[in-house]
């Protein structure tokens, strides 16, 4: 399993514009249809935003883990981090917005040294559903971080988290080793102050992404699968299951193209496409915004550097009103959102 | 014409067979989806069935299909390996069975 980024490797697929080169050619020249086809084909092109729900905040690409299917390219020798300056132009928007979410994403969010000054700040203007996107690890990764679990609980924090599936094997392969351990003992520490426990209104829900060259399941099925193992061999309770399709972007498509999955994987996608699915995109209600305060229609379009098309760009100029009549960016990546019962950051969608 | 027998590319065109024969096609793909649905038994254990299946009647498409089946549902490498086992010992048992008639009629042949 590799260590280091794609970026610090010199990887072409570390490159936005060869990965949506790549995309964009070869099967989809003559073989498949594009994305942009199939929503002409349902009069949904441009695609545009609804009303908005979800600010999505990504406090920067470091990360303490080297995960194999990472579509942000995080790991420990990225070192674009959301700077205090944007961090409080970011707090500017969170009190005029009508977002009712506000989702911190990274990399590990926490790692930003600013981390606690932001949360503590934003926790005052009152977001209605305040979500930090932790890998778990980090918890257990340096005695600075033991104390999280008590941070995220005064700070009423939802807390979602990743985890690939309920068996060591399989979690230490897609995340690395070691990594099931300390993920098991970071949830029973989220359990043992009543996140996640019945009753509790402290949310603690797990994010599944298949460790493969293939499509999660059923959701509700799954959920219950990781509920039952979960519970009968480490005690450990949480709220809810969101399955997520693995994008073929960054990582997650230099692992394809290298072990000749990519074909098989993007007529998977297409064969599972699903127009209802369109309708709930999480791209027409949630805005991206990355470390240094670019705007994006979401995370995968933040990674592939397709900034919103609109007037408004940047988070020093942000625009709500303006913001909500731009047409939305897509490529061959959003199949992955589209297939079998859709994916977005909150699951399925249909 | 492809080199081999087996292409997995094939296994895409399956729903095509419906275009030779519209009304056995499609009768066969409404009951082939009806009997995966959950019912008594789950999904999961479906899948699990359909790969030991798979195996012992030698479907390389069946065996790809259902191995990703499986990992989609969170199957493990353990579980799946059981089923394979467990369709393999009903098969070698019923090869061995019929040792019973070979035994049969040996005594009866021989003094």
């Amino acid at each position: 399993m590799a260590t280091k980024s794609l970026l610090a490797r010199k990887k072409l697929m570390a490159k936005a514009e060869e990965q949506l080169k790549y995309l964009s050619n070869g099967i989809f020249k003559d073989e498949l249809p594009t994305f942009r086809h199939q929503l002409e084909k349902i009069d949904d092109f441009p695609l545009k935003p609804k009303a908005l729900e979800i600010l999505q905040l990504n406090l920067g690409y470091m990360c303490n883990q080297v995960c194999e299917h990472c579509h942000v390219d995080a790991g420990p020798d990225r070192k674009e981090i959301m700077t205090k300056e944007t961090m409080q132009q970011c707090l500017e928007v969170i009190k005029t917005t009508k977002a009712h979410t506000l989702d911190l994403t990274g990399g590990a969010p926490e790692m930003n040294p600013n981390f606690r000054w932001f949360v503590e700040e934003a926790a005052k203007l009152g977001v209605k559903d305040f979500i930090v996107r932790s890998n778990l690890t980090i918890i257990r990764a340096n005695k600075k971080y033991f104390d999280l679990p008590e941070f995220f609980k005064k700070h009423n924090v939802h807390v979602v988290s990743s985890m690939p599936h309920w068996t060591k094997g399989k979690t230490d392969k897609q995340r690395g080793s070691g990594v099931f351990d300390k993920s098991i003992k970071a949830l029973q520490d989220l359990n043992a102050i009543s996140y996640g426990m019945p009753d509790s209104p402290l949310q603690l829900d797990l994010v599944y992404n298949p460790s493969g060259a293939f499509l999660p399941s059923n959701q509700e099925a799954l959920e219950q699968d990781f509920k039952k193992a979960l519970k009968e061999d480490f005690d450990i309770q949480f709220n809810s299951l969101f399955t997520i399709t693995n994008l073929p972007i960054s990582r997650y498509l230099d692992y394809l193209i290298a072990s000749d999955n990519y074909e098989d994987y993007m007529y998977k996608l297409v064969d599972a496409y699903n127009p209802a699915a369109v309708k709930n995109v999480m791209c027409r209600n949630t805005l991206s915004i990355s470390w240094d305060g670019w705007l994006y229609d979401c995370d995968f379009n933040q990674m592939l550097e397709m900034r919103v098309n609109s007037p408004v760009q940047h988070i020093k100029d942000y625009n709500e009103e303006q913001l909500q009549n731009r047409s939305i960016c897509v490529s061959q990546h959003c199949y992955g959102c589209t297939a079998g019962a859709g994916s977005s950051c909150q699951g399925s969608v249909v | 014409m492809a080199d081999s027998y087996y292409d997995p590319k094939d296994l895409r065109k399956f729903p095509k067979i419906t275009e030779w024969s519209e009304e056995l096609g499609t009768k066969f793909f409404d009951y082939y989806g009806k009997v995966f649905e959950k019912g008594a038994l789950s999904e999961r254990e479906k899948s699990l069935i359909a790969l030991a299946v798979s195996h012992v009647v030698k479907c390389p498409y069946c065996i790809d299909a259902y191995t990703q089946d499986g990992l989609q549902r969170g199957i493990t490498k353990e579980e799946m390996m059981e089923a394979v086992h467990t369709g393999a010992a009903i098969e070698s048992g019923a090869t061995l069975v019929h040792a019973t008639q070979m035994m049969k009629k040996y005594d009866k042949l021989s003094h």
